[in-house]
């Protein structure tokens, strides 16, 4: 389960990084040595297993749906890189 | 003022209570040792208006005799900890600058019981490292250095400011993360303790995510004690977070020196790995001679399959990762670069946001979660982390805690492993197994190698039994007799 070149290109765009195509070879020969060693896994019997999805078993708990904090637009714009009058302003995003 | 800095917290906030002293002196001591330790790199943020601010409140209500726990007590957060009003970076380019409108429950829980912020201590980068060196801001210098050498080396990672701050008594204790070993390994590399709780026992709210099924939020401190009165306060059932567990916070410290008689120490075989420091193996049987003389039975036990513990981690921790780290777009905060278009935006956001090993970890979480590809990786590894549980389970049906190394080494050189990541990742080999079974676990010095480089030793327990790991760790400490301090060269 080789990462090719194109595999990089392909997840680099998925996870939204640019990568410079220079990076790509290096970027494939690195993820290959990880995922190699990672391979060892195929090792362990895992028939019938049941994935593990939390650490300690416990249910979701539920609450009701109100608002608990927030309501201050201008709280939760304060950090944006472009706002206006408590809106986020975005790079175009239908042409 | 130097006697003040050298002070354990438990010994500080009993002479805090008498009146030797006030928290303004006390924090002032700690201001100036912050300063003039600028060297280490362990501060990204000082705050020593805000300490003397909190340091006043703090002698306030000792006057009126309403005093919190920890009131008055000088403390470092690690800078993945969310603190209201004052910059939170995880050490990224990509938050830069974010200033938290909210404050982290763990957080809000120490200053509800007067702690004073000294300032936000350097990580590595989103807590992705075992050396410090995937910091923006640079990596942390240890204070301990090789006998005779000059060479900066390594605190460990991620929490590394955290154990060089505390290791250089430039507070009295500090908060930290633990997703693979970040709280123990940089411990066990700068001489102190320090301690990830159970899965659920500390809130994640408003700590910064890395892997959410894994991370842990834990104090690094001078002794067990001041762990245990640090941990009291940061544990506790959180609403915000539906991992929480609503679980009593026992007085974690009133298990610190209890007697271990008749506790059965189990040791695992697995943990003998190959090239492995003699010197390692030998403090390992020391701590078994300790806790045999202290009156424990001691029993070996098999965790067969440890050795799979860490590739299973890098299948998990990078794809929760890839997802939480989604949010960094450069919309709603942080930095955001230039594009042709939006995609461009966000490509280039990233790119020039996220260093070399936050970008690797998401483009190995992104591979692994991608189409075709999930069962093969993250299902497989999922249940793998439930046999490395059961493991677990099993070894508790014959004794009550284990000991193993906490490091397969001792601090190393900055730049000695930066280029192959999986000899990085091998740091936590003896760590990882516990946070994939959200078990708690402790880092405790326990003697010097033959450089005079500390070494530690780690105690793992039962899921939500931290009162044993203390009991524990406490007769180790005693038998152990660690006082060594790194020699002040900065």
């Amino acid at each position: 389960m080789a990462i090719d070149a194109a595999t990089v290109r392909k997840v680099a765009r998925l996870a939204r990084i640019a990568e410079p195509e220079a990076r790509i070879e290096a970027l494939a020969q690195e993820l290959n040595g990880i995922m190699q060693w990672i391979e060892q896994l195929a090792e362990v019997d895992t028939d019938g297993v049941e994935p593990m999805t939390s650490a300690v078993a416990a249910t979701l708990p539920l609450r009701d749906d109100v608002v608990t904090m927030g309501g201050d637009a201008s709280l939760v714009t304060a950090n944006a890189p472009k706002s206006l009058d408590g809106f986020f302003v975005v790079p175009k995003v239908v042409e | 003022m130097s006697a003040l800095t050298s002070l354990t917290l438990k010994a500080a906030l009993d002479g805090l209570k008498a009146k030797s002293f006030s928290a303004v002196e006390l924090t002032q001591a700690h201001i100036d040792a912050v300063e003039a330790a600028r060297p280490l790199n362990a501060f990204l943020l000082e705050t020593p208006v805000k300490a003397l601010e909190m340091a006043v409140l703090s002698d306030a209500r000792y006057a009126t005799g309403t005093a919190g726990p920890l009131d008055g007590a000088p403390l470092g957060i690690k800078d993945l900890f969310a603190t209201q009003g004052v910059r939170t970076t995880a050490a990224s380019k990509i938050l830069d600058p974010f200033v938290p409108p909210y404050e982290s429950t763990v957080t809000s829980q120490l200053w509800r019981d007067g702690a004073v912020m000294l300032g936000k201590l350097n990580l590595d980068e989103f807590a992705m490292g075992s050396s410090n060196e995937t910091s923006a801001f640079g990596p942390v210098i240890n204070p301990w250095r090789k006998g005779g050498s000059n060479q900066a080396l390594t605190p460990g990672g991620s929490s590394g400011g955290s154990a060089a701050a505390v290791a250089a008594d430039l507070c009295l204790g500090a908060t930290a993360t633990d997703t693979g070993g970040s709280i123990r390994q940089p411990a066990a590399f700068t001489g102190t303790v320090g301690i990830k709780p159970t899965y659920g026992r500390c809130s994640r709210w408003g700590v910064v995510a890395f892997a959410s099924s894994l991370d842990q939020a834990g104090p690094i401190a001078k002794t067990v004690e001041d762990a245990a009165i640090l941990l009291t306060s940061m544990a506790g059932h959180d609403p915000k977070d539906s991992t929480s567990l609503n679980v009593e916070v026992p007085d974690f410290a009133a298990f610190v020196g209890n007697s271990v008689k008749g506790l059965r120490i189990g040791v695992p075989k697995e943990y003998r790995v190959d090239g492995m420091p003699p010197e390692i193996e030998k403090l390992w049987a020391d701590g078994v001679a300790w806790l045999k003389e202290a009156g424990c039975e001691i029993v070996e036990v098999s965790l067969p399959h440890t050795k799979y513990a860490l590739p299973a981690y890098y299948i998990v921790a990078p794809a929760e990762a890839s997802s939480n780290l989604a949010r960094y777009d450069g919309m709603r905060y942080g930095r955001r670069a230039q594009g042709g278009n939006l995609t461009e935006v966000y490509e280039n956001t990233r790119a020039e946001g996220f260093g070399d090993e936050v970008k690797r970890r998401i483009l190995i979480g992104t591979y692994v979660l991608s189409a075709g590809y999930y069962d093969a990786y993250y299902l497989k590894a999922q249940k793998v982390r439930r046999k490395i549980a059961d493991d677990f389970d099993r070894a508790w049906e014959r004794c009550d805690a284990l000991l193993t190394p906490t490091a397969p080494s001792a601090a190393f050189g900055l730049g000695e492993n930066t280029n192959d990541p999986i000899a990085m990742y091998l740091n936590d080999v003896f760590t990882v197994t516990t946070n994939l079974a959200g078990l708690p676990s402790m880092s405790v010095p326990a003697g010097l190698d033959a450089n005079g480089l500390p070494l530690g030793l780690q105690i793992i327990g039962r899921a939500l039994d931290e009162g044993t790991v203390f009991s524990v760790a406490g007769a180790l400490e005693k038998a152990a007799g660690f006082r060594s301090k790194a020699d002040k060269w900065w």
